[in-house]
């Protein structure tokens, strides 16, 4: 009850639940008890669960994996029992065995380790209620966030802790090399999935059917990771469409009323991985998942890394997302065992529903104190080569940035019982690896000593991503906002219309960085104008958009905050326009595109060390893609990139007008699209 | 329907029976020649003849014998009599006089109902809720020299207006009418409706047959924007056999004959159609042409379209027949499928020649008990699946299996009560089934006594394969007499707050229990979303088999205490298990017809061509839209 916490009584803001703190009852009393301790969930319709060896015979007699089957032996000559032992062995390969005394030696030992690692892990109990009652009535999804390894044994530590039934859990195939842990985690519900198994018709039968099975039955709470990987940035990630048509199969098809599916928020303070993650972003390659190096992280035990906070959202039905927007009578033509590839307005709709549960998840991400510092920091740091925030100065900005974030909705966990200054500390030095204070005075931490100029970028860009990315947990809440303030900066006038275009091309240039719903143009322009309006920065009419006397800050603020993204996107702009050749291929391409930053880095031209981020690199290749401005070449050059310099180039300059580049203009640019035809092709 | 009861015995009690009631309308009156089975001619009758003749069931006063704001038979419904306990009084059916100390809780438990909390029905039509009629005065006139009975009576018009849909019957018993026709016209023959449609479509007066009134697609209801004069041609004194052919087994018939009289006729010759719609007691041969209608026995017998030989319809563009009595042809597109399922909107059907079949020599009842609706499902598959499905084969939910006991008379001695608790003690303990899981099929042999035992082994050998295990007869009879009280079921829910309908489907096999649990599930969430106060009713059974898959027939029904407008809630709940349905798989419907409820479907279920199909049909039978019940289409 400690950790009740009265901290959103603001009448504006979204009402959200309380939180409990789950290891405060585990520093009182004992773990093995709690371990051993009588485990009887609620079950759906009652359905006890189904031992493994059930469902893997469930799956292998059911209609469509014997459909699949017969067709696969028929395409390919070879016999069906042969065939049938193929699927077999996926299945064996992918199975969940979960037990419940693997389960029990986990619940002792992750007691042991989250208490030594953890201050608090704070849990909305209301949402364990909704669940519970979710539970009961329908099949349920669990729909965690990713940012760390630890999210799915938390996730089953939680469940088991409240007397829930216990997840299956799909986890990558990775996972699968550490052999015993591998092991472990299968015992503890998780079953295997490959990373691609594009073509393989066998697979993903035996993979849907076993997914659908569990969920049709209700045997046991279904959780995977809509963004399909940790996010190393901590932005949300484009959700993948794969395991959620799946999931919503079933509904779709009749074969069970409602699908629940929970978005559940998981915050931590300090995330574990947090420089593994920035070095990976930076190129230098990511350790393969092995026991010998989780041990090896043990020394991460010894630190602090504050509190996380888990908050299980309002769970969605999938019928009512489906109501108006799926016809299911077209399912009803086709007998149901066989597959079919899903049509353009299911996977629209698998897709709206996949970003509206990712925004559902950022929504309830719990922000602390050290995220609005992470932001400040950054920003002042990117301003020029100072000596660094005064702390008084990054306390009073930081509560200037504490309002307005509450302002626009951010689930922001600020202590009010302490003075701004004692939270400002016991922020910073929660995250002294990052930050360093010096007469004080704050900044971002200095590298260490390095042999090479390179080698101390490197060093300085692992800090500076690292700090990005508690940066990035705030993103959603200032993203739509941002995007309007650099709309208005970048529109060459104050026209709506103009604004509009602006505001639009932007969203769409970001559309593979941020989450932004496919076809909201026009509902996120109004979310940003109602946000900066109702406080008071800027005033809108039926003609313009207007910054106020006292918004100019607030602008300034938010156009900082986008423009490390605006300049990489330039930068690669840039790239390819002066640097890819005709044999540019797509895995040459992030190599080639950090020597080209690093180079410009070192001379100096560019402000931001964050552009070195491999993500964010990606990501511009992908809306390049996207825009057409890019081509990927097929046959004999596969893989090669065409680049559309004219487009680029403009591309570049719609990006970065009223902006003065800081580095040298180079080569002869293409000028001859007005500014108003250009916004047309990417509106 | 009292009629099927089992062997040779009380058969020869009912002839008796009939022979007396022949003799005493002897005595009452003189012989009318007219109304015997064997005239074949159709002669203008005069207005004084007393129709409610021997054979007849239906008068032309239907309001003599039947509620006009309720199901059936005045004489005949339940009520709490004055110590609480539910009695359905009457003589007319087995369950008739009978107390049912049961229902009064489960109407309790499933609906939360309350004796104290009555909604009674407006007792009587006032005269003044009806608009005076809009008569077509050249039309009214030579319709007149015709001399073919007619009426413009409040009374005789209101009766005409509705069906049984729910909003209908509601509406009648806050003593609400809408547009009703102008004019009740009862042709005696054939000649006296191809004499009606020339009139009508020489005044231009809409036409709107009505046959037994059992409707439950608001397929009577005037169109309210209809501004001609509406004329409703009732069929009912069209009722005679024309004749018999036992070399051939088929039978012809006018169109008016209602299904009990039709068998009970056929049976003093020994024969029957062997259609047993649920609603037989009062729907006619012709409305089960005009809406493809299904009978229980479907299995031996066949459905409307399996029996029917021949129809002539009056259209207004003339009279449509085939012109022999041939099994089967191959003449194009049958044109007996325009006619069956036209739902009144193409003309009149005013004669039919069907098949008939010898009486069962033997009939048994069976039941069987399964551990759960999945199992029992299985079942009705399996002997679909072996082509070995009974007369009759009907399988009830947990729900109805409960109701059907709530529906149990008091028995009568120590004895029976004793032997009902060690069956129950052996099904729910012995057997280990959940008494909220298990479900009943209820069966119907018919046919050589031999067969009919072999037959039973059979089916009873297959039910045992998915745990089923035999219940006896009387539950299976049991199951089918409720069949024709049910109907008298709903006004007494509706004297105490509980309104309710049924409707039906048709789904392939593999999609039956798909679409059984969740337009159930369907029904319970719009209920609480729309703020129904109580727990709905949620209920179905599978009543056919097929080789493809079966029909399902849904009960639902709530209590409406708390409620503004409850019809209006009812009919959105409805329509959301409609929308349920479709997005399922299952049929817009599988014999009650599309009418004007479930006509925003019909596009959908037939295709554009298929719709502009039927249109172009409608535009040349009935250019003038005479037939203008707009139904269908």
């Amino acid at each position: 009850a400690a950790c009740r916490t009265l901290y959103f009584h603001n009448p504006m803001l979204k009402k959200r639940d309380d939180f409990e703190d789950v290891l405060e009852e585990r520093r009182n009393s004992s773990d093995l008890r709690y371990a051993l301790r009588c485990y009887t969930p609620v079950l759906y319709k009652g359905v006890p669960p189904c031992k493994s060896s059930m469902l893997k015979s469930m799956v292998l007699q059911s209609d469509q994996l014997h459909y699949v089957i017969s067709q696969v032996s028929k395409e390919t000559g070879r016999k069906t029992d042969e065939v049938q032992e193929e699927a077999s062995a996926i299945l064996d390969e992918m199975a969940h065995c979960q037990q419940l005394s693997t389960v029990r030696f986990f619940a002792f030992t992750l007691s042991k380790v989250f208490k030594s690692l953890f201050r608090s892990i704070c849990v909305n109990e209301e949402g364990i209620q909704r669940l519970q009652q979710a539970i009961q009535e329908h099949p349920v999804v669990l729909l965690p966030s990713h940012r760390s390894y630890m999210d799915f044994l938390l996730m089953s530590y939680l469940l088991y802790t409240y007397d829930l039934t216990l997840p299956v859990i799909a986890a990558g195939m990775d996972f699968m090399g550490m052999k015993f842990v591998g092991e472990m985690l299968r015992m503890s519900g998780a079953f295997f999935i490959r990373r691609s198994f594009g073509g393989d018709k066998l697979y993903w039968a035996v993979f849907s059917e076993y997914v659908k099975t569990m969920l049709k039955n209700g045997f046991a709470p279904v959780e995977f990771f809509l963004e399909g990987t940790r996010s190393r940035t901590s932005k949300s990630l484009t959700p993948k469409l794969g395991l959620l048509n799946i999931a919503m199969d079933p509904f779709l098809k009749g074969e069970v009323f409602d699908v629940s599916v929970v978005p559940v928020s998981i915050s931590y303070e300090r995330i574990l991985e947090e420089t593994l993650y920035a070095r990976e972003l930076l190129g230098i390659p990511k350790p393969k998942e092995s026991t010998s190096g989780l041990f090896k992280a043990r020394k991460v035990l010894s630190e602090d890394y504050g509190s996380i906070h888990v908050y299980f959202g309002q769970p969605v039905s999938v019928r009512s997302l489906a109501e108006g927007r799926v016809n299911r009578r077209q399912f009803n033509l086709v007998p149901r065992h066989i597959p079919g590839k899903p049509g353009e307005d299911i996977h629209s709709f698998v897709n709206d529903s996949a970003y509206k549960l990712v925004r559902a998840q950022e929504e309830n991400m719990v922000l602390k104190p050290w995220v609005l510092l992470a932001s400040l920091l950054l920003q002042n740091q990117a301003a020029g080569p100072k000596e660094g925030l005064p702390l008084d100065e990054l306390t009073a900005q930081a509560v200037w940035l504490r309002d307005l974030s509450r302002q626009y909705g951010a689930f922001l966990h600020w202590p009010d019982q302490m003075t701004p200054s004692e939270v400002v500390s016991s922020s910073l030095s929660l995250h002294r690896g990052l930050v360093r204070i010096c007469e004080g005075k704050v900044q971002l931490a200095d590298p260490h000593s390095a042999a090479t100029p390179e080698e101390k970028l490197l060093n300085q860009a692992v800090i500076v991503l690292s700090c990005a990315s508690y940066r990035n947990q705030a993103l959603h809440v200032f993203l739509r906002p941002a995007l309007l303030a650099s709309a208005i900066h970048t529109a060459s006038s104050t026209q709506k219309q103009e604004v509009f275009n602006s505001f639009s091309f932007l969203r769409n240039m970001f559309s593979n960085e941020f989450i932004l719903c496919p076809g909201a143009t026009v509902q996120d322009f109004e979310e940003a104008s109602y946000l900066l309006v109702k406080t008071g920065a800027v005033q809108v009419s039926q003609q313009e958009v207007v910054v106020t006397e006292g918004g100019h800050r607030t602008l300034a603020f938010l156009i900082a905050m986008l423009d490390p993204f605006l300049q990489g996107y330039q930068v690669v702009c840039r790239f390819l326009c002066e640097e890819a050749t005709e044999t540019l291929t797509e895995k040459q391409f992030i190599p080639a595109v950090r020597k080209f930053i690093i180079k410009h880095l070192l001379a100096g031209g560019l402000r931001y060390a964050e552009v070195l981020s491999s993500d964010l690199q990606k990501n511009s290749l992908a809306a390049f893609l996207r825009l057409g401005a890019v081509q990927k070449i097929k046959g004999v050059h596969q893989g090669t990139l065409k680049v559309n310099k004219v487009m680029v180039n403009s591309l570049e300059d719609t990006l970065g007008k009223k902006r003065a580049l800081c580095y040298a203009p180079g080569g002869n640019r293409l000028r001859f699209l007005s500014n108003k035809s250009q916004m047309c092709l990417f509106v | 329907m009292a009629s099927n009861s089992s062997g040779g015995g009380s058969d020869r009690q009912r002839i008796a029976q009939q022979r007396l009631r022949i003799i005493a309308g002897h005595l009452r009156r003189p012989v009318d020649v007219d109304s015997t089975i064997l005239a074949a001619e159709c002669k203008a009758q005069d207005s004084k003849t007393d129709v409610s003749s021997e054979g007849k069931t239906v008068p032309r006063r239907r309001q003599e014998i039947m509620k006009w704001n309720g199901w059936g038979y005045s004489d005949t419904k339940f009520l709490f009599n004055k110590k609480g306990q539910a009695e359905f009084t009457g003589k007319r059916y087995k369950l008739s006089g009978m107390i049912m100390p049961a229902l009064k809780d489960w109407l309790e438990d499933t609906f939360g109902t309350n004796l104290q909390h009555k909604s009674p029905a407006t007792p009587i039509l006032t005269s003044s809720a009806v608009q005076p009629p809009t008569l077509n005065e050249a039309f009214v006139e030579e319709l007149k020299s015709t001399g073919i009975p007619f009426s413009h009576d409040a009374e005789d018009r209101v009766f005409r207006a509705h069906g049984h849909c729910l909003h209908e019957i509601f509406a009648l018993r806050e003593g609400k009418v809408g547009r009703v026709p102008d004019l009740v016209v009862w042709p005696n023959c054939h000649n006296d409706v191809v004499r009606i449609v020339e009139l009508a479509c020489k005044h231009n007066v809409c036409l709107i047959p009505y046959g037994g009134g059992t409707s439950v697609s608001s397929g009577l209801e005037c169109p309210p924007e209809e501004t001609r004069s509406i004329v409703s041609l009732d069929t009912s004194q069209m009722s005679r056999i024309l004749w018999i052919d036992e070399k051939n087994l088929t039978a012809h018939m006018e169109a008016g004959i209602v299904g009990q009289d039709l068998e009970r006729l056929l049976n003093e010759s020994g024969y029957c159609t062997g259609h047993e719609p649920d609603s037989m007691e009062f729907s006619s041969l012709g409305g089960w042409v005009a809406t493809r209608a299904s009978g229980m026995k479907k299995n031996i017998y066949g459905n409307i379209e399996d029996l029917v030989i021949r129809v002539k319809m009056v259209t207004p563009q003339g009279v449509i027949e085939k012109s022999c009595l041939g099994p089967r042809m191959s003449t194009g597109p049958d044109i007996h499928h325009f006619i069956m399922g036209s739902e009144g909107t193409l003309g009149v059907v005013t004669e039919v020649t069907m098949k008939i079949r010898p009486m069962p020599e033997y009939q048994k009842y069976g039941s069987v008990v399964f551990p759960n609706f999945e199992q029992g499902v299985a079942c009705l598959r399996e002997v679909a699946k072996q082509r070995c499905a009974p007369a009759s084969i009907r399988l009830m939910d947990n729900e109805q299996f409960k109701f059907g006991h709530a529906l149990k008379p008091q028995v009568s001695s120590m004895f029976t009560s004793f032997l009902d608790g060690l069956k129950t003690f052996y099904i729910t303990k012995f057997k280990g089934f959940d008494p909220n899981c298990l479900c009943v099929a209820t069966l119907l042999f018919e046919g050589h006594r031999e067969k009919v035992l072999q037959h039973e082994k059979q089916v009873y050998d297959i039910a045992a394969q998915f745990g089923g295990l035999a219940a006896g007869e009387d539950n299976g009879q049991r199951g089918y007499m409720l069949t024709f009280v049910i109907a008298y079921l709903r006004d007494l829910g509706m004297d105490y707050y509980v309104i309710g309908e049924s409707f039906e489907t048709s789904v392939p096999w593999d999609r039956v229990l798909d679409i059984c649990r969740n337009v159930k599930l369907r029904i319970i969430q719009e209920c609480k979303d729309k703020g129904v106060q109580f727990q709905p009713l949620a209920s179905c059974r599978a009543t056919q088999t097929y080789d493809s898959g079966a029909c399902v027939y849904f009960y639902f029904a709530f209590n409406y205490r708390g409620l503004s407008d409850p019809v209006h809630v009812f009919e959105e709940v409805e329509h959301a298990a409609r929308e349920e349905i479709l997005a399922n798989g299952g049929s817009l419907s599988h014999h009650h017809g599309v009418g004007k409820l479930r006509k925003e479907w019909m596009r959908e279920a037939v295709s554009n061509v298929g719709m502009g199909m039927l249109k172009s049909v409608k535009d040349y039978v009935d250019p003038n839209n005479i037939f203008g019940n707009r139904n269908l289409l």
